[in-house]
């Protein structure tokens, strides 16, 4: 027998049915058939560990890994389609001209480490819904459309209603995030993206992503997304509406930042108190406005 | 094709074969050492963390601890035992070695492949990148200095 490891107390998952699905149908059908006795086994690099500390005892396990029709990107109509399966490492560089590609690379070099980027995927992060999860904040400030499919039919499910709270999102337990559609924003637009994180490769403790244009010197569809603050990706629509219209500098800037901070819902955890992240999300929100207008 | 209990899974580790038989929940990481016997990869913290379990899959470094032995049949895996030729060892190790990029070892191999898998994407990183791949990984002894020493000198050896 040699040791045994299988003592709970270990760091081993529990016992469960694995299921490599040939196709996206038969993968759906699984779904349907094990409901919420089921788990989308995608990049693993959530969902793993939780099973390694048995948080998570799902009694099977769906691998879409197989699945290769899934881990596509496509520019289609002002639109990028992320196929759920493409891995986090893939975005490091643009893939796509113009400014939805360097906010992708901004992020992308903030998820994990590495190696965890090499196997975690987009489609993945968003259906773990981590409030910190830099992925859930870009959805929530480009506003992307969520595709999902279930072997009754499909929906398209915007950000704002997908994540509902901590590692809960609108999906139905035999439902399967198909895809994310993010607006290719207008070659004109900034965009800038601002984390802190105690120690590389750590959930942020806050983060911020912006966008906007500059019509006749005036700041034009500027939005704000906030991560890591409360149990959800939030926008900041009192800060958006202030600096509307502003001249772009540090006042605009500065006083938007301010507003932001002041409107958010933070939440204090054993990481940061809720002022902490306020005040982190008010110097985030002002660089991530200069960071976009010296780069972009 | 549903089974809790134990499935056979052929695993291709450093260019052998390994035939074993697995229940799904065994991760790779335990796979490897105690099925295959390749007791090199090392396990800390088993949820990601701490990088000791990384190996290389298909080029890439991932943690062995985060994927299931029954999801890697056709991949090319390398452990810490296939970076050595015989008695040679792999410029890595030697400048390791060299530079005393080890005080306890445990997290060695993980850097070993983590470095290997990174050199042979980017065989003249920057310094900057350099401390920024390494920051993937806990070493809790040497303090990071000796290790980034060792895998530039490697870099500049394996560039030839």
């Amino acid at each position: 027998m040699g040791v045994q490891y299988y003592n709970p107390a270990c760091m081993k998952p529990a016992s469960f049915d694995y299921l490599a699905p040939r196709s996206l149908e038969e993968a759906l059908d699984y779904l349907a058939e094990h409901g919420y006795e089921a788990k989308v086994l995608a990049g693993g690099q959530s969902l793993v560990p939780a099973m390694n500390f048995r948080l998570a005892r799902p009694a099977v396990l769906v691998d879409i890994n197989p699945l290769s029709e899934l881990d596509y990107l496509e520019e289609t109509d002002h639109r990028l389609r992320i196929g759920t399966l493409v891995r986090h490492s893939t975005f490091e560089k643009p893939v796509c001209q113009g400014p939805t590609g360097r906010l992708l690379a901004m992020a992308a070099r903030h998820v994990g480490h590495w190696p965890i980027r090499v196997r975690g995927t987009f489609g993945g992060s968003l259906a773990h819904a981590d409030p910190a999860a830099e992925w859930c904040v870009i959805a929530r400030l480009l506003d992307a459309d969520l595709v999902t499919r279930s072997s009754s039919g499909g929906r398209h499910i915007p950000a704002e209603m997908f994540f509902q709270t901590v590692f809960t999102t609108a999906l139905e337990p035999d439902e399967l995030l198909l895809e994310a559609r993010l607006p290719l924003l207008s070659s004109d637009t900034k965009v800038g993206f601002q984390q802190f994180s105690r120690r590389a490769g750590d959930f942020a403790l806050a983060m911020v992503a912006v966008a906007f244009q500059i019509e006749e010197g005036k700041v034009m569809n500027p939005r704000i997304a906030l991560g890591g603050v409360s149990d959800r990706p939030l926008r900041a629509p009192e800060a958006e509406q202030m600096i509307e219209g502003a001249d772009p500098g540090d006042p605009s800037f500065r006083a938007a930042a301010e507003t932001a901070a002041r409107e958010i819902e933070a939440i204090g955890d054993i990481h940061g108190s809720a002022s902490y992240r306020r005040d982190l999300v008010r110097a985030l929100t002002r660089r991530a406005f200069e960071q976009a207008i010296t780069i972009s | 094709m549903s089974n809790r209990t134990e499935v056979e899974v052929r695993l291709n580790v450093n260019g052998r074969d390994y035939r074993v038989r697995v229940e799904p929940r065994r991760t790779l990481a335990d796979t490897l050492r105690d099925n295959c016997g390749l007791t090199g990869t090392h396990l800390g913290c088993e949820h990601g963390v701490c990088g000791a379990c990384t190996i290389l899959a298909d080029g890439e470094p991932v943690r062995a601890c985060l994927m299931f032995a029954v999801q890697c049949e056709g991949m090319e895996l390398r452990t810490v035992e296939g970076l050595a030729d015989g008695d040679r060892l792999h410029p890595l190790q030697q400048a390791f070695w060299e530079n005393h990029g080890l005080q306890c070892g445990f997290c060695t191999p993980g850097f070993l492949m983590l470095a290997t898998g990174y050199l042979e994407q980017r065989p003249e990183p920057d310094e900057e990148e350099l401390k920024e791949m390494l920051s993937s990984n806990l070493c809790r002894c040497t303090g990071y200095q000796n290790i980034l020493k060792a895998v530039k000198q490697a870099a500049a050896e394996m560039r030839g």
